[in-house]
C-alpha cells in the first residue's frame, strides 16, 4: 500500500465520518462539497473534513482509493459512500439518517 | 473542453447497451449536465457501483473534460 493511501485509510479508520472535500466546511470552494456539508449539517453529523485543495497527494490519492473520478467523497466508518449525487439522493429518500444510525454514528440532540 | 450531449450519450451506450439515457444542459453551457441512467446492467448492484460503471463508460473524462455531470442510476424493472 502506498503511503497516500495509508493516510486515508488511516483517517477512515479513525475518524466515523470523513469527508473529503474542495475547501473547508466554513468556506468550501465547490458547490458540490458544499452542498455535502450543509446534509450532513443538517444532520448534525459531526465529520472530518479533509480539504484536497491543499494536498494535491490526497487529492490525486482519493480517486485512486475509491475507484471514483470526482470530489466530494464521503466515508462512513471505513465504508465509502459516495459523492454529492448519491449522498442527496440518500438523504432526500430518508436514507441518510437511518444509514448513518445502523453504522453505529452518533447525531447529536436537536 | 467541454462535451455534447450527444457524445456523452454516445459513450454511456457504447458501454451499457441497453441504457436509457437522458441528459439535461444544466446550465446551457455545454459543461453542466444532469443525466439519468436507466440499466438492466445496474440490476443487483449499488449506487456506487451503478456511477461508476457509468463513469467507467465515459472513460476519464469524469472529472477532467466534463467537470459537472449530476448522475442518477437506476435498474430497469
Amino acid at each position: 500500500m502506498s503511503n497516500v493511501s495509508q493516510r486515508i485509510q488511516n483517517d477512515i479508520n479513525t475518524n466515523d465520518v470523513v469527508l473529503y472535500m474542495k475547501g473547508t466546511p466554513v468556506f468550501p470552494r465547490c458547490g458540490f462539497s458544499s452542498a455535502v456539508v450543509q446534509i450532513l449539517t443538517e444532520l448534525r453529523v459531526s465529520f472530518k473534513a479533509v480539504d484536497v485543495l491543499v494536498d494535491p497527494e490526497i487529492r490525486q490519492g482519493i480517486k485512486e482509493f475509491s475507484n471514483w473520478p470526482t470530489i466530494p467523497q464521503l466515508y462512513v466508518k471505513g465504508e465509502f459512500v459516495g459523492g454529492s449525487d448519491i449522498v442527496r439522493e440518500m438523504f432526500d429518500q430518508g436514507e441518510l439518517k437511518s444509514f448513518l444510525e445502523t453504522r453505529g454514528v452518533r447525531l447529536q440532540a436537536a | 473542453m467541454a462535451m455534447s450531449v450527444g457524445e456523452i450519450e454516445r459513450l454511456i451506450r457504447e458501454a451499457i447497451p441497453d441504457a436509457e439515457v437522458t441528459i439535461k444542459d444544466m446550465a446551457g453551457d455545454g459543461d453542466h449536465y444532469a443525466a439519468m441512467v436507466v440499466s438492466s446492467a445496474f440490476k443487483g448492484k449499488t449506487r456506487v457501483q451503478q456511477h461508476q460503471m457509468v463513469y467507467d463508460a465515459l472513460k476519464g473524462r469524469m472529472g477532467g473534460q466534463l467537470h459537472a455531470l449530476s448522475l442518477q442510476t437506476a435498474a430497469k424493472k
